[in-house]
């Protein structure tokens, strides 16, 4: 089959409306944004997403039809000596995939939040910062350098910021929303350092040069590269130890947690990984280190999730464990496995938190699962919905998260890291069995609600239906997977399996189904009989508590950093602002205000006064006049003294 | 006796002491009309000097500025001396303080 | 001998009655004084031999300036004293620097070497002769300009002393 997408469009315009579109949608809800609630506002807006993501789709099929990659010139943007960064962006195999992963997520949440923001005051204002997001996440993943990766990167985290702090009456969520910009910044930092690094080394920024001139570069300074750019990509993926944030990211509006918290912004960093894997894959170790750290913050994120009652906070720990998952893909060089991973991750976690919107607004923003249960009777759509994106969450064939995850476990089991494989094999029996937990918790049994006096209700029917492409792509996009591997592999390298594997593939398969569906069934069975397996019978117990409160890091990290910071900045306000700072910018200005009060009387207009100061000014002058007069004859006379 | 021979110098202490008269009179009178009085020695101190060193100097221009002088002081008192009068039909007073009317 | 005499009678009796102007607190005195004065100042200028400058200093000073003076007098109430309230520290202060001044005037050298008459006098031609011909040749525009100042200030000083007091109440309300 042959087609060309050029017949109908120029491709750089495709390109430009892909990116630009979700700008005019910001700046349009923008103008509106302080205005009360438009229908218009949103259902504009979200078109506009849907035009990005027809261009994506268009730049899609140009690419997969055989077409070369597009690369655009903007403008020039810095050009100071030898460095000159444009407005450069590509769209290669890699940026399509997270343009139409990206666009695809933005517009359903666009179109889902017109009804679950319909009652809010800042629905104007929302869809403002919902489309700013799309046009960063959009310029991060085209920009063709890092730099423009870069402000894309700074871009999300802002509107990540505006986004959590949306209902900043609150003060939970403006202290979460400044939690994760604070650490944010922390790893950006380490980012930044590591662009610096790429300049100092190479005097570029443009991917294509990095690539081609990193092989001479010393390796030494390559893993120094790696490693500062992993760090920037910790805090964006919240990893251990920058992972508190996203937990508490939850406070923001849910179609934001579905869009920013799990679908699109806390991949970046896997993104930077799979785009700059020329680099990562030089320096091994470091790829190493990020596959252990990836398998332990699988482990550590699934494990809180077990005993949290917070619906939201149970998918946002799935989502950290889920991205630990493609950080092993990406640190032991399968880079299209963990692309393939974000891919479906993306579309089953959105529907999942997009799910838990609707139980949310049936439960009138009650969070706590133990207070839901039989929710189905009322809400079969929304349980139809979260039951399959669960599903495809704990691995399930022939649901998208099987494939992915799957491959991730063979990559492990076949670079013979068997404790990373052993690791992430339990942690796919913890997913399955904390989603199905939540599930079985909030659907089936006891209808508990009642006791709290709660009426819920199904959401709009077009919120239903806005959730359903991602559900269909829930169930089947992992059949695409030779296709996306095709696809993908054009510019990403291909990973090889081993021979050996091939003959244990079979068995691998089976012993990870076989832990996901005990899981399930664990899972299925206690909260069955008796509701709250663990609730009731481990409350008391050590590690039920440690899990609970999440490891205690944040207390630890409340007591090691905050506490002595504050200490710190007390002693620094109370004895270097106030008594140094502030009393000297004090102190210029009483001088001047003392000036002008003691020299005030001059100017009142009264005569004999300025007749008094014009005599103390004549006598300086004449003063002045003749010690001048002095001066000179004085100097005359040494003169004649030398000369003599 | 030739110490008591009459230089230059004398007239100029003998102007600098009127001068300074005047000066004291500007300073420290309050009266508007004592003001142009001190002007006026002020101006005449000045003339003094100037006639001295005219003749001492065998050369006619301190006495011309003396003459322009002269011819400044006279339109000076016209002028000011209406402008004092409009004041004082208005306010009442000759008090250099009344002038004032900013507070300062 | 006698210009010696004459120098420090007429300087004795200036100085004593400008002080009696700026001391004395009636106004009527003070301006007595300052015709005195002036007339004594003109004594001065006859013994420097500028006889035309002493004739003007007597009819200018002594017949029109201090007849304003006196006709304006007649628009005040002089029996009306002017509250006179100073810090004795600032004129103790002020009179110091000017003592302090006149001893440095007093004591600075006179560098006359140099100097060259720009227009000299001339021996055996009276002094109103003199000064004519500079005045009307060299100084022909200053004085020329000097005589229509003159003028404007008489215009002026007539105007404001004859001006209806109502008139200019009349545009004080205006504003």
């Amino acid at each position: 089959m042959s087609f060309n997408i050029n017949e109908f469009i120029d491709t750089k315009t495709l390109l430009y409306v892909a990116l630009f579109s979700p700008l005019v949608s910001s700046l349009f809800a923008g103008i509106y944004g302080a205005s009360p609630k438009k229908i218009n506002v949103g259902v504009i807006s979200s078109l506009l997403i849907f035009l990005s993501f027809l261009a994506s789709v268009g730049l899609f099929l140009h690419l997969y039809f055989g077409g070369s990659v597009v690369n655009v010139m903007m403008m020039d943007w810095i050009s100071a000596g030898d460095l000159k960064v444009p407005f450069g962006f590509v769209a290669d195999h890699v940026s399509v995939t997270m343009m139409l992963v990206v666009t695809l997520v933005s517009t359903v949440v666009h179109f889902y939040s017109i009804g679950y923001m319909e009652k809010d005051k800042g629905f104007n204002r929302f869809f403002s910062y919902l489309s700013a997001f799309v046009f960063s996440m959009m310029f991060l993943v085209m920009s063709d350098n890092f730099l423009g990766l870069f402000i894309g990167w700074e871009g999300v985290g802002l509107c990540s910021w505006l986004l959590i702090g949306f209902w900043y009456e609150k003060e939970s969520a403006t202290w979460a929303a400044n939690e994760a910009f604070i650490m944010n910044r922390i790893a950006d930092l380490g980012m930044l350092i590591g662009i610096f690094m790429i300049y100092w080394t190479m005097g570029t920024l443009q991917y294509d040069e990095v690539f081609a001139k990193i092989s001479s570069v010393p390796v030494d300074v390559v893993t120094m590269i790696a490693i500062f750019l992993f760090i920037g990509a910790m805090g964006k993926s919240a990893q251990f130890p920058l992972h508190t944030w996203l937990a508490d990211a939850m406070e923001g509006p849910t179609p934001v947690s579905a869009l920013i918290h799990a679908a699109t912004m806390v991949t970046a960093g896997v993104y930077l990984v799979i785009r700059a894997n020329e680099i990562f894959s030089l320096v091994p170790e470091v790829g190493f280190f990020i596959a252990s750290l990836g398998a332990f913050v699988a482990l550590f994120a699934a494990t809180m999730a077990l005993v949290n009652r917070d619906i939201k906070r149970v998918i946002a720990y799935s989502t950290l464990s889920q991205l630990g998952y493609m950080f092993v893909a990406g640190g032991l060089g399968a880079y299209w496995i963990a692309l393939f991973h974000l891919v479906t991750h993306a579309f089953f976690k959105a529907l999942l938190f997009l799910g838990a919107g609707n139980v949310m607004h049936a439960m009138e923003d009650e969070l706590n699962i133990m207070k839901m249960g039989g929710l189905r009777k009322v809400m079969l759509g929304t349980a139809i919905l979260m039951l399959i994106a669960s599903v495809a969450l704990s691995g399930i064939y022939p649901f998208a998260g099987f494939f992915s995850k799957d491959k991730i476990l063979e990559v492990a089991f076949d670079t013979q890291h068997y404790i990373l494989w052993g690791t992430l094999w339990l942690t796919a029996g913890l997913t399955a069995f904390y989603s199905f937990r939540v599930v079985m918790l909030v659907f089936f049994g006891s209808s508990r609600y009642k006791d709290f006096g709660i009426h819920p209700h199904e959401a709009h029917g077009f919120m239903l239906w806005a959730m359903t492409p991602l559900a269909v792509l829930a169930i089947v996009a992992g059949l695409f997977e030779h296709q996306f591997v095709e696809f993908v592999t054009k510019i990403l390298p291909a990973y090889s399996f081993s021979e050996q594997i091939h003959e244990t593939i079979g068995q691998l398969v089976i012993v990870t189904t076989s832990i996901a569906v005990t899981g399930i069934v664990i899972a299925v069975f206690s909260n069955m009989f008796r509701e709250g397996l663990f609730s009731n019978a481990f409350r008391g117990n050590f590690f039920y508590k440690l899990l609970d409160n999440q490891y205690y890091i944040p207390k630890i990290y409340d007591e090691v950093f905050s506490k002595p910071y504050r200490e710190l900045s007390e002693l620094f306000w109370k004895s270097i602002d106030l008594k140094i700072v502030d009393a000297t910018v004090d102190g210029i200005g009483k001088c001047l205000l003392s000036t002008g009060e003691n020299t005030r009387e001059m100017q009142s207009g009264n005569l004999s006064l300025m007749l008094r100061w014009m005599t103390i000014g004549l006598t300086i002058l004449l003063l002045s006049a003749i010690g001048y007069t002095y001066a000179d004859s004085i100097l005359t006379l040494l003169q004649q003294g030398v000369a003599h | 006796m030739g110490s008591m021979i009459i230089s230059l110098e004398h007239y100029l202490l003998l102007s600098s002491i009127l001068f300074f008269i005047g000066l004291y009179g500007v300073i420290v009178r309050k009266n508007l009309l004592m003001l142009f009085f001190a002007t006026e020695i002020m101006l005449n101190a000045v003339n003094v000097g100037l006639v001295a060193i005219s003749n001492y100097y065998g050369d006619l221009t301190g006495q011309m500025f003396a003459f322009f002088i002269i011819a400044i002081a006279a339109s000076e008192v016209a002028i000011g001396l209406g402008l004092l009068v409009i004041w004082f039909k208005r306010h009442n007073t000759v008090d250099l303080d009344s002038l004032q009317s900013m507070k300062g | 001998m006698f210009e010696t005499i004459a120098f420090y009678t007429f300087a004795f009796l200036i100085i004593s009655s400008f002080l009696v102007v700026v001391t004395s607190k009636n106004a009527l005195y003070s301006m007595s004084a300052l015709a005195s004065g002036m007339i004594f100042i003109s004594g001065l200028f006859f013994l420097l031999n500028a006889d035309f400058l002493g004739v003007v200093q007597l009819i200018v000073y002594t017949g029109a300036v201090i007849a304003l003076y006196a006709f304006a007098m007649i628009f005040f109430d002089t029996a009306k004293n002017v509250i006179e309230v100073n810090s004795k520290k600032m004129i103790f202060l002020l009179t110091s620097i000017s003592a302090i001044l006149v001893v440095f005037i007093m004591t600075a050298p006179i560098n006359s070497d140099a100097i060259q008459a720009l227009y000299p006098i001339h021996q055996g031609v009276g002094n109103t002769q003199d000064v004519g011909m500079v005045l009307f040749t060299k100084y022909l525009v200053p004085f020329e300009l000097a005589a229509v100042m003159l003028l404007v200030a008489m215009i002026g000083g007539i105007l404001m002393a004859g001006k209806k007091m109502d008139m200019l109440s009349d545009i004080e309300e205006t504003k």
